[in-house]
């Protein structure tokens, strides 16, 4: 992935030769650092906050009490015995029981093996420093003063946790089955999806790139459909499918759609496009010399397929595989919808934290999910960079040609999957619209009344417009130009590799890790940047650098498309770079710039996890509303917020391609002749 | 020029305005009670008081107590208005609340005031758990309705329940905490473990059981009273059951934040909270208020409903929490997937 050209010449190596900063070299280095401040502010300190967050523990410090017991006429003989001594003598916590949660209560009737709350003996219990605390029913005591109880009060006694750190949230992870059986789950649904997404895109790719059949641009814009609704949206479809009440409820068989079967159908449709989009760059170039080979050396069509087609486009497949696992592992909204009782980590981050307010165990979770997260990212980013062209100046590109047969099969095929893609969209375009399902089927439009609804009503709509619009512009101002700043300035090889580093990070961390990193990091009070906290602003940012890697990959490639002697050219008139950058660098990438901002904006108003933590009552958001709607039970308007969200998108993009074609057709004009 | 004119003008106004709202209190208030209600109940406070202007801070149960919970040592709200017992009880146990017997409290059922004098909360309204059973499913199944608790583990209705998971829901946990006073300890957790066995699957929140109920995605939902009666009127085929052992609750109730600068201000807010007037204010939403004698019916409500509520120990439901859920954790979260 190094974007560095090494000289490695023969030559002996000269004097280091420095040149002297120009005031554009330090322009250009000043506001890369102000982009790399950002990406540290916004990436760095909040993952590393969360990370120290889960190393916080509370424990039941013993010690730090001190009791007297009474005889049965009410004398205390003055005998003082410590909880910790307590606790050795009658061994009745172990000291897995002594670390708990911030809300960790300890009953101490069971230091007293003959402890009777009828009994006339009288107990007294006191805190030996100031941070000990205890309850007296729901009367919090603290000081060191000695509170003299009588046995009927005393078993109302409750000790307090006190604030500690060590590794005792992750030894109570790993000792809690329902929680770390969620690793077994994600991996498995992971692994499943990913195979047959990778299998089906694959084939559905090579029919595209490598049949002659027909309306091959239809099936194209079908399978690209699903990028454009939040991935809950297909959870619902399913749910009206092959729920209890489904459409086609007979063709499970008897077996429940809620669990890893909805998961995989589910992560199936919402990863598909990415798949195809990968596949189908692999197998679109190809070198027609190596089938001519094949067939003049007599090999079968089956033998060339696996000597010559697969090998050509193993790069594109590892790649699409890991960019899938990736996607089903770290997603949160579909498993939610349709998961049932199959547990997996991105539910149990939210399970621990909205459900529980266990920030500790949702941060330790958090961590445990980023590890696969960030093993699949790396293999991948090390399996592109091996990629070499497979399209040299002497290929010949390959040209399918026409086989009747097989043509049919394949337009059979993509049918199938089309009518997979399409149908799940019209399932819920087709819930939205029935009154009550199933006991009242007349049509009308009170799933649209969501003001009546949780989640925010059609105020989260408009919010998510508002998000999409900011972040769009916002993004992709600030993307585009640490791209150009990291791709373009001279010399400073350190600072543009850090740069590198940060812009490759956010793709590797889950957006619910980013959100809730973003709760304990700008929720501090302490923290200066505090007041964004609950606000649209926050709201942007996390978008922005949640989806800032591809972004800034597609930034870089448009830039290295141009020669850098456009940069000498305009030194030598003395030119400033700005100048330059306003003039000629951006109206000559803008066809990546719209890529980029389009992106952005439909990312923005399908994304669920990353802002799950962070919206507040006046920025609910429209996919937030599917997910809080359909927690509510509310499960035809979630379907019809979720088809408002795909029209959005789809108008988002008609715009974007009518518009583009607008000012291709001005600033591009120097492309043709 | 002139533009600087109207500006001026306008600041002019603006500090005008902003000591006439100066002269008047006030008061961050932070609730649970729905965002449709929040205007209502200011509005109607307001007539009586109308120097106190209410700065509303809403959000569902659990996010507001860990707001509370977070800003212990520099509290930002004056008044909680609204939140449950059982929340309340943990603000208390780490000594946020200010006590206060607000005028006229003697006149309120005291299962919803607080036990210690003067009480740190007072309540307002109840929810109460209940069953919703779908009629038309439940006859394709082949059920007969139950009548108790004990008659839900029944083998007969297996996979045919759908209950709130307790460690996200409130109502889920009034649930489990009800059970485990009604039958004891280790009779809750038989109860349960016999139950379990019957449950489809547990939901996040408490509300869903029952409109998966209505929606006919599963024949009964283990849910709360008001959610099946609004249910019942969008015209689902739902009975609504009060099992008849008895059923768990839980309060929405007021309290003082401790530490508050406007401590008198709060306490007429809290006086006015426990007023009849205010009462017949939750009765629109709530069928169970804390002032006796003064309830409406709410339409399609079960009858009973308000005799078959437990003495709740908010308490024990409040110091036994953590253990309770990690129980339940164990014991059902872990096992069920194994399906």
């Amino acid at each position: 992935m190094s974007t560095i050209s090494t000289n490695s010449g023969t030559l002996p190596p000269g004097p280091d030769i420095k040149p002297k900063l120009s005031r554009d070299d330090i322009l250009m280095r000043g506001s890369m650092m102000v982009i790399v401040l950002y990406l540290i502010v916004t990436l760095a300190l909040p993952l590393y906050t969360m990370l120290s967050k889960s190393f916080s523990t509370y424990r039941m410090e013993l010690s730090q009490y001190e009791f007297q017991v009474s005889d049965e006429a009410g004398n205390f003989d003055g005998t003082v015995l410590t909880g910790d001594a307590l606790n050795r003598q009658t061994e009745v916590f172990t000291d897995t029981d002594l670390v708990t949660g911030s809300d960790g209560r300890l009953p101490v009737t069971g230091f007293f093996p003959d402890f009777s709350f009828r009994s006339p003996v009288m107990y007294q219990i006191r805190n030996t420093t100031d941070t000990g605390r205890f309850l007296v029913g729901s009367t919090l005591h603290q000081g060191t003063e000695w509170v003299e109880l009588d046995s009927n009060t005393f078993r109302r006694v409750q000790l307090r946790p006190v604030q500690s750190r060590g590794l005792g949230n992750f030894v109570n992870y790993f000792s809690t089955p329902a929680l770390f059986n969620s690793i077994k789950n994600s991996l498995w649904i992971s692994v499943v999806s990913t195979i047959v997404t990778v299998t089906l895109a694959f084939w559905f790719a090579y029919a595209l790139n490598r049949s002659c059949m027909r309306f091959k641009g239809v099936f194209r814009l079908i399978a690209m459909a699903p990028i454009l609704v939040p991935s809950l949206l297909p959870g619902i479809a399913l749910v009206y499918l092959f729920g209890n009440q489904g459409m086609l409820k007979e063709l499970l068989f008897g077996a429940s759609i809620y669990g890893p079967i909805g998961i995989v159908i589910g992560s199936v449709f919402f990863t598909f496009p990415h798949a195809f989009l990968i596949i189908s760059t692999a197998l679109a170039i190809s070198d027609a010399r190596l089938y001519e080979a094949a067939a003049s050396l007599r090999s079968t069509p089956w033998r060339t397929f696996w000597t010559v087609t697969v090998p050509g486009a193993r790069y594109g497949l590892i790649s699409a595989a890991f960019v899938v696992f990736n996607l089903v592992i770290t997603d949160f909204g579909l498993p939610k919808v349709i998961g049932g009782q199959f547990n997996v980590l991105a539910v149990d981050i939210y399970k621990q934290v909205i459900g529980q307010q266990n920030f500790e165990m949702g941060a330790v979770v958090s961590v445990v999910l980023v590890i696969p997260a960030i093993l699949a990212f790396a293999i991948d980013r090390m399996v592109q960079s091996k990629q070499v062209a497979l399209l040299s100046a002497r290929s010949v590109p390959y040209q399918a040609t026409p086989n009747p047969k097989a043509d049919r099969l394949f337009l059979a095929y993509c049918s199938l999957i089309g009518l997979f893609i399409v149908g799940l969209l019209a399932v819920c375009q087709f819930a939205a619209l029935i009154k009550f399902w199933p006991y009242d089927l007349s049509l009308s439009l009170k799933n649209y009344q969501f003001d009546k609804m949780d989640g925010g009503g059609w105020g989260s709509y408009f919010n998510s417009i508002r998000l999409a619009l900011l972040t769009a512009v916002i993004g992709t101002s600030v993307v585009f130009f640490g791209a150009y700043l990291v791709e373009k300035s001279k010399g400073f090889r350190t600072g543009r590799s850090i740069f590198q580093m940060f812009a490759m990070l956010p793709m590797a961390i889950p957006g619910m890790v980013l959100g809730l990193s973003y709760i304990f990091f700008f929720n501090n009070p302490s923290n200066p940047l505090n007041g964004i906290y609950g606000t649209m602003a926050i709201l942007v940012i996390c978008t922005v650098t949640h989806f800032y890697t591809v972004s800034h990959l597609t930034a870089v490639t448009a830039l290295k498309q141009m020669d850098r002697e456009f940069e000498s050219v305009s030194a030598s008139l003395k030119q400033p770079t700005m100048k330059l950058f306003a003039r000629v660098t951006v109206p000559v990438c803008l066809p990546a710039v719209l890529d980029i901002s389009i992106y952005l904006f439909v990312n923005a108003m399908t994304t669920v996890s990353a802002v799950v933590f962070l919206y507040s009552p006046k920025t609910t958001l429209a996919s937030i509303a599917v997910l809080n709607m359909d927690d509510a039970g509310d499960i035809a308007p979630a379907a019809a917020m979720g088809m408002m969200i795909f029209y959005t998108n789809a108008s988002a993009r008609i715009i974007h391609l009518i518009a583009s074609r607008g000012i291709l057709k001005r600033t591009q004009a120097w492309r043709s002749r | 020029m002139k533009h600087t004119t109207s500006f001026l003008a306008a600041l002019a106004v603006g500090a005008l305005t902003a000591t006439v709202a100066a002269s008047e209190t006030e008061l961050t208030v932070y609730t649970a009670v729905e965002a449709e209600d929040l205007a209502r109940y200011a509005e109607t406070f307001n007539q009586s008081n109308p120097d106190i202007k209410i700065n509303w801070v809403r959000d569902s149960t659990g996010i507001i107590t860990a707001k509370l919970l977070a800003e212990r040592d520099n509290p930002q709200a004056d008044v909680v208005w609204g939140l449950a017992a059982t929340s309340l009880l943990l603000l208390k146990s780490e000594g946020m609340l200010e006590p206060y017997a607000p005028v006229g409290v003697e006149e309120l059922d005291v299962k919803f005031v607080d036990g210690d004098n003067p009480p740190a909360w007072v309540g307002m309204d109840a929810w109460v758990a209940s069953v919703c059973y779908n009629t038309v499913e439940a006859e394709k199944a082949g059920l007969t309705p139950p009548t108790s608790w004990k008659d839900l583990a029944d083998p007969m209705y297996k996979d045919q329940v759908i209950m709130p998971n307790p460690n996200s829901s409130g109502t889920g946990f009034l649930d489990v905490s009800s059970w485990l006073q009604m039958f004891g300890e280790e009779g809750g957790w038989e109860y349960m473990d016999a139950l379990h066995e019957n449950i489809a699957r547990y939901t996040h929140s408490g509300s869903k059981p029952c409109k998966l109920a209505a929606a006919g995605e599963i024949p009964i939902g283990i849910s709360f009273a008001f959610r099946g009666a609004k249910s019942k009127a969008d015209g689902a085929p739902l009975e609504i059951i009060v099992p008849s052992e008895g059923v768990g609750w839980d309060m929405e109730a007021t309290a003082i934040v401790a530490g508050t600068a406007n401590l008198e201000a709060a306490q007429k807010l809290v006086d006015f909270s426990v007023t009849k007037e205010a009462n017949e204010m939750y009765n629109t939403g709530y069928a169970v208020v804390a002032y006796p004698g003064i309830a409406k019916p709410v339409e399609h409500f079960p009858e009973g409903l308000l005799d078959a509520m437990i003495d709740n120990d908010f308490e024990f439901a409040a110091n036994n929490r953590a253990a309770i859920l990690k129980e339940w954790q164990s014991r059902y979260d872990g096992k069920s997937e194994a399906k």
